[in-house]
Order: C-alpha cells, then sequence, then structure tokens
C-alpha cells in the first residue's frame, strides 16, 4: 500500500551506499511510521545489503520500530531527570500493563510503546507522553489509570488488549 | 623470515603475519574463541591476548602483526589470568547446561574452563532468557549457550554470503538472530550447518533425528533402510579417534547392521545413476542449444541459494534430484516392487555430511502419492552418537559390506564427496557417452584439490567444453555474477554448499581444520587410483537397474522419478 511512499525516500537516494542506511531508515520511518518487512527487504536491495544486516543496525538504535504504532502512542521518558525520579519503574509498569516492550504494539491496535531520551519536560518528572499529552510526576500506581483514560476513549469493546503481540 | 622471541626462545615468523599464526606454527598453544582461519581477525573475544614487551596491557595475538625481534609472553600471569577472568565472565551468563548438552565432551567454552582451572563462580550474572528456535528443519539455534563469538556470522556473510543471521539489538541485549528476528526457517538461512561447524559451543547444533530413527529402528512392521553418503566414510573414524581420512566403511557397515537397520546401501550407487542422468542432461542442452552454463543440482544449500538470491539461474539447474533423493526413490518403488514390499512400510534413512540434506528430504518436490523418499537423514555426528548409544567399537568390529541392489558404487561415485568429483565423474561419462570411448586415464587433475574455484576446458569429442567448480557459496555466487556481468565461457559448473565439498560439510565431525579436510580428500583420491572399476556407466548394477526398470537416462520413469523442478523464494518469507 505504501509502495509509493518507500519508492519516493528510495529515490532521494540514487547509487547509495552503507553509508546512507541510516538517513534512509530514518526517512522510512518518518513516511511508514515503521519499518515493515517490505521497506526492509527493498531498502536491502536498493543498497545491496541483506535484510538481516538492516535489522541489526536498527535495532541498535532505540529510534526504530517495525510495528506500526497503535491507535495511542505512549511515550516514557528515560532521560537523566526522569530516571532520578524513577522512570525504570515506570517504563516496567507500562511493560506489564500492556504487556508489550518499547517498540512494540499490542495486538488490538490499541497501544504503541517507545522510549525516547529526554523529552525536555525535566521540572514534571517522572514524565510519559500519550499522544503527544503530558503527564506529569507519574507514578506506579498512576500508570494504569492514566493507561486506561485512554483504553476508555478506544472502542466500546476493547477490553482484549492483554493480548500481546 | 623474521625472528621473534617467545617465551625467551626465538622462533621464526613471516613478515605481516599474525603473531598467532607464527605461534601455531611454532606449536605454542594459545587459546582463541573467535578466530577462523582464513578470515580476517575481529579481536572480539580476546581469549588469545599475549603480553608484547613495550606494549600497554595485553595483545590480542591474532589480530597483532608480528615485528622482527618483538619479545612476547605467551603465558605469563597476566595474560594467563586475563584469559580465565574471560571465561568466568562468559560463564556468569551461562545456562551450566553442560550435561544436557549436544556439545557436552566437545566444548571450547567447557574446554576453556576446564584448561584455565575454573573452578568456582567468581561472578554472578543475571542470566539472559532467550527462546530456542528450533523452526528450521536442518538447525537448532540455543542463544542461551550463545558467548557472541560472531563466527556463525561472519562464516554466513563472508564464506557463504548468504548472511542470513547477524547480531540484533545492543548492549546486554545484543544477541545473534535473523532478519526480524524471527525463525531460521523463514530467513534466507541454506541450511549449510557451516556455522555449526564453526560454533565453539552447543548453542548451534542439527535438528536431531536421532529419536525417530531410533523408533523405526524398534518397529517390527518397518523394513528400515538405511544409505550413507560417499564423503561419511571417510570421516565417520574421526569420531572415533581416528586420524582424518581413515576409511572405515567395512566396519561402518557392519555397524549400520548391529544397529537394527535392514538394508544398507551406498549412496555412491545413486552417485553414479546421477551421473547417467546429468550426463547425458548435459549431452542434450549441449546439442538441442538447451540452457547453459548447467549448475549441478546435488547440494540442497546451493540450491536455496540459487532460489533465494540468484533465481534468475534456476532454469540452468540440472533437473536431477540429487543422489540421496534418487536412492530414496527408487528405494520406495524399484526396491519395494522387487521385495514385494508395500512401500508404506519401508523407512528410509540417509547418513550424511550434511544439515541441508534434512530440509531437502522434507521439501514438497520430494517424494509421490504422500510418501517421502527419504523419512529421516542422520549427519555423520548423529551416527557416532547412535553408535556410541549402542555400545560398538568400531574397532572391534569386523568389517561388513553393503547390499544389492544399491550397495554397488564406482569410483566415480565415491568421488562426489570431495569438491570437482561431480565434475570429474561427468566428464569421464560425458566422454563415453559422446565418443563411444574411455577418456584418456580417467583423471582431471584441473578439478581436483582444495582450491574455492577450479576451472578448466575439456575436449569431448568435438566439444570443446568450458567447466568450472565451486565450492562455498560466497565462490559460487562471485561466479554467478562473472556470468550475470556476461561471462559466456562456460558450458558446465559444479557448485558445492560447503568448502572443500562435503567433506567439508556442515554435518561432519566437529573441530576439522583445512589439514584434516585435505587429508579426508586425499582418501577420497586414493580409493580412485586403487579400485578398478572408475566410471559410472560400468556400474552394472546402474546398468540393470535401466534394463529392468528405468529405460533409458531421461526416459519416462526418470523424468518421474528422478528430476524435479525448483521455484523463486524470497529472501525472507
Ligand atoms: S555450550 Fe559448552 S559449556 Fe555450555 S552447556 Fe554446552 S557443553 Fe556446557
Ligand atoms: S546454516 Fe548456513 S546459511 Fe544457515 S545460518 Fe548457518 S551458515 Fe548461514
Ligand atoms: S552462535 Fe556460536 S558461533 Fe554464533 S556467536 Fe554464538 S557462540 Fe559464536
Ligand atoms: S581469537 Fe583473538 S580476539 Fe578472539
Amino acid at each position: 500500500m505504501a509502495k509509493n511512499d518507500l519508492d519516493a525516500v528510495l529515490e532521494r537516494y540514487p547509487n547509495a551506499s552503507r553509508d546512507a542506511l541510516i538517513p534512509i531508515l530514518q526517512d522510512v520511518q518518518q513516511e511508514l511510521g515503521y519499518l515493515s518487512r517490505d521497506s526492509v527487504v527493498r531498502i536491502g536491495e536498493h543498497l545491496n545489503l541483506p535484510a538481516s544486516k538492516i535489522y541489526g543496525v536498527a535495532t541498535f538504535y532505540n529510534q526504530f520500530r517495525f510495528q506500526p504504532q497503535g491507535r495511542n502512542h505512549i511515550q516514557v521518558c528515560r532521560g537523566t531527570a526522569c530516571h532520578v525520579k524513577g522512570s525504570a519503574a515506570i517504563l516496567d509498569a507500562v511493560k506489564r500493563e500492556l504487556r508489550i516492550e518499547p517498540g512494540q504494539t499490542t495486538r488490538d491496535g490499541q497501544f504503541s510503546l517507545e522510549v525516547v531520551a529526554c523529552i525536555g519536560a525535566c521540572g514534571l518528572a517522572p514524565v510519559i507522553c500519550v499522544n503527544g499529552e503530558f503527564h506529569a510526576g507519574v507514578t506506579t500506581k498512576t500508570v494504569g489509570k492514566i493507561i486506561d483514560s485512554y483504553r476508555r476513549k478506544g472502542s466500546p469493546n476493547d477490553g482484549s488488549d492483554h493480548e500481546t503481540t | 623470515m623474521i625472528t621473534i622471541e617467545v617465551n625467551g626462545r626465538p622462533i621464526p615468523a613471516e613478515k605481516g603475519e599474525m603473531l598467532l599464526t607464527a605461534l601455531r606454527r611454532a606449536g605454542i598453544k594459545v587459546p582463541t574463541l573467535c578466530h577462523i582461519d582464513g578470515l580476517n581477525a575481529t579481536g572480539a573475544c580476546r581469549m588469545c591476548v599475549v603480553e608484547v614487551e613495550g606494549q600497554r596491557g595485553l595483545t590480542p595475538s591474532c589480530a597483532f602483526p608480528v615485528a622482527d625481534g618483538m619479545k612476547v609472553h605467551t603465558h605469563s600471569p597476566r595474560a594467563v589470568t586475563a584469559r580465565k577472568t574471560i571465561v568466568e565472565l562468559l560463564l556468569a551468563n551461562h545456562p551450566d547446561d553442560c550435561l544436557y548438552c549436544n556439545r557436552n565432551g566437545n566444548c571450547r567454552l567447557q574446554y576453556l574452563a576446564e584448561e584455565l582451572g575454573v573452578r568456582q563462580r567468581r561472578f554472578a550474572g543475571d542470566r539472559t532468557r532467550h527462546h530456542i528456535d528450533a523452526s528450521s528443519p536442518s538447525i537448532v539455534r540455543d542463544p542461551g549457550k550463545c558467548i557472541l563469538c560472531g563466527k556463525c556470522v561472519r562464516v554466513c556473510e563472508e564464506v557463504q554470503r548468504v548472511a542470513a543471521i547477524d547480531f540484533i539489538g545492543r548492549g546486554s541485549k545484543t544477541k545473534i538472530g535473523t532478519a526480524f528476528d524471527e525463525g531460521l526457517n523463514v530467513s534466507s538461512c541454506v541450511n549449510c550447518g557451516q556455522c555449526i561447524a564453526v560454533c565453539p559451543t552447543g548453542a548451534l547444533s542439527e535438528q536431531s533425528q536421532v529419536k525417530e530413527v531410533l523408533d523405526a529402528l524398534n518397529d517390527p512392521n518397518k523394513i528400515v533402510v538405511v544409505q550413507h553418503a560417499p564423503a561419511v566414510s571417510v570421516t565417520l573414524g574421526e569420531e572415533f579417534g581416528m586420524a582424518p581420512g581413515a576409511d572405515v566403511i567395512g566396519v561402518m557397515t557392519a555397524a549400520l547392521r548391529r544397529l537394527g537397520f535392514d538394508r544398507v546401501f551406498d549412496t555412491g550407487f545413486t552417485a553414479d545413476l546421477t551421473i547417467m542422468e546429468e550426463g547425458s542432461e548435459l549431452v542434450h542442452r549441449l546439442t538441442n542449444g538447451g540452457r547453459l552454463p548447467m549448475l549441478t543440482s546435488c547440494s540442497p544449500g546451493w540450491i536455496k541459494f540459487v532460489e533465494t538470491q540468484y533465481p534468475d539461474f534456476i532454469d540452468n539447474l540440472s533437473t536431477c534430484k540429487s543422489p540421496q533423493q534418487m536412492m530414496g526413490a527408487i528405494t520406495k518403488t524399484y526396491f519395494a516392487e522387487r521385495e514385494g514390499l508395500n512401500p508404506t512400510r519401508i523407512y528410509s534413512v540417509s547418513i550424511m555430511p550434511c544439515t541441508a540434506k534434512k530440509f531437502e528430504a522434507g521439501r514438497p518436490e520430494m517424494g509421490r502419492d504422500g510418501l517421502a523418499d527419504v523419512d529421516a537423514v542422520l549427519t555423520t555426528r548423529e551416527l557416532a552418537s547412535l553408535i556410541r548409544m549402542a555400545g560398538l567399537n568400531l574397532r572391534d568390529l569386523p568389517p561388513d559390506t553393503a547390499d544389492t541392489p544399491f550397495g554397488e558404487r564406482t569410483t566415480a561415485g565415491k568421488l562426489f564427496g570431495a569438491s570437482g568429483g561431480v565434475m570429474e565423474a561427468a566428464i569421464r561419462t560425458a566422454h563415453y557417452l559422446v565418443t563411444g570411448r574411455e577418456l584418456g586415464d580417467l583423471k582431471v587433475e584441473s578439478v581436483r584439490g582444495f582450491d574455492g574455484v577450479k576451472e578448466a576446458r575439456v575436449q569431448v569429442g568435438d566439444l570443446n567444453l568450458g567447466v568450472a567448480v565451486a565450492s562455498g557459496l560466497g565462490n559460487a555466487s562471485r561466479l554467478l555474477d562473472q556470468i550475470r556481468a556476461g561471462r559466456s565461457d562456460l558450458h558446465f559448473i559444479e557448485v558445492m554448499t560447503c568448502p572443500g565439498g562435503c567433506i567439508g560439510g556442515g554435518g561432519q565431525p566437529i573441530g576439522a581444520n583445512a589439514d584434516a579436510v585435505r587429508a579426508r580428500m586425499q582418501k577420497l583420491y586414493a580409493i580412485d587410483a586403487d579400485e578398478s572399476v572408475r566410471v559410472s556407466h560400468h556400474n552394472e548394477a546402474v546398468q540393470r537397474l535401466y534394463a529392468e526398470f528405468l529405460g533409458a537416462p531421461l526416459g519416462e520413469k526418470s523424468h518421474h522419478l528422478l528430476h524435479t523442478h525448483y521455484a523463486e523464494r524470497g529472501v525472507v518469507s
């Protein structure tokens, strides 16, 4: 479906070499929201690199995802200030609540999770950001409620979000 | 030649070579975990560290070039302590599963822990939990036992040019995996098992079918028929402490009988049959304007490689099934008929130097009427473990001979075990088919030996043929790249997936170096020199098979039973 977007990105990098891999991955993710299987294979053909290598490089960086974002996209800040205020525990709580790892999307497509370096809201630490809305001073206790509030905004019968990918 | 001083003694070294190479030549043992002979050093494991005077810190000898007069201490307390610490750190994140491990007794990590005197757990790490990937019919990956030495990744990419696996993730989450971290079965892996052969631990192993075979042997209703490939009898002995290249054909046959196999056949028989079919196919293509160069099709890793990476060459592949599959096919048809057996009662096992043969046996293109040609494939290693399990001692058994009708082979069929062997056998027979005369003294020196690519021009009657032989898929792929770029002087190309051919196969005894593989190759040449029937077209049992059952090469029955077709598949499915 998004083949044309992918072609458009690749056309911007004619005769590209391996050096162009990261920028291409970034552009493709920008266009498609994630790195699909098809795009990884096609980028490989374009750069003459095996798919395993591209996947290996992409997983080295936190910024790439291989599943489309969920309807609600949760970003957990792991910057220094948030870390000091216990963001590791917050991340664990979100993972437990959604039963997914960062970079993944719940099977019902409701939620996706991303870990980000400092979002620049250190005064509010620890902070999570859902669909661009900031939630300040989050605790492991309030994580569930925050997620539930978005769940309610979702489709009425989506009680199945404990299923994971 | 220069001289360096090692542990107070002078040793010769060659300018520019790595220190490790000089040390090994002098017989000085320095352990390694990530080093692969013939490939560039990565310096990843640091097991090979030594003290070099004038260098701060310890120096990895695999990645450090020699210099005239340098002074080296290989076993100084500092070097030994460093190595021991490396092993202890690796063990901190290791499952300690030795008793249940396929590499128990043959594991570099276990060996080094013992050699360095590791007796207690100094570091207690968090064990990373991993899923075992048993999705492939050929290879099992147990990342829990992986020490991230990277050898599998490099062999797969640099030797085989497959690159099915790579390092994925980072930091403490780093692991070896396929694209999208999926099962090997849906990756571009060609099942060659070369990664197993270099893996220092039990992280990689073959998908074992020992249990299935034992069950069949214990089933009174089954007629269990076994075939063994040409490269097995010259390597199996190594599993029992014999020198590389020892030929144990007689005692191996005896052992197979004692294990309870009802018939013992020699895949060399169907190697001869392959030559009759493939030689005829070559002559047919040459004289009828068929697609050239024709590519051999006996090596299943190579077939999958063409299907995924060179689909434009699928029509160049010979349509012949491999000798393993031909044997399976005639066992369940001609043999069954002859013995008055319902083919469903026959359980057909093959002993192969190869892990990809397991994949091949399960291909949907094989078999007929829902019956597989080959029901189970054991590697040389698995046969060795079966023999040990049965308490048999290879040295004590009185030698035995194979059964009729498929136990007879010529030395041409035996040569299939080494790179260049199919080519040599095919040239001998093609010459006879075209001219009606035998080829000179039969030996085709130019396609022998250990080189990755061998080329020759051979005169077959009026035809001047360009032939090439490649072993290791990297070498094969470079050859195909030349042809894609327009090279057109070649008519026939033999490709073996594994370096050196089946004698270097991914199912062979672990730990063989290049010298061992050479010794295996020399043995096959010696067999060819010593025996009298050296051309496939003089295999009388094959002639009888044609007379009684198949008709003529490339005939209707052959077409049905012995030939097949392959199709393009994606790099990741
Ligand atoms: S890989 Fe080696 S050390 Fe690890 S469990 Fe197996 S035999 Fe033991
Ligand atoms: S079996 Fe061969 S192709 Fe598959 S991962 Fe191992 S080396 Fe690569
Ligand atoms: S699987 Fe084996 S060869 Fe590959 S990195 Fe791990 S230990 Fe090394
Ligand atoms: S063998 Fe030298 S660093 Fe691994």
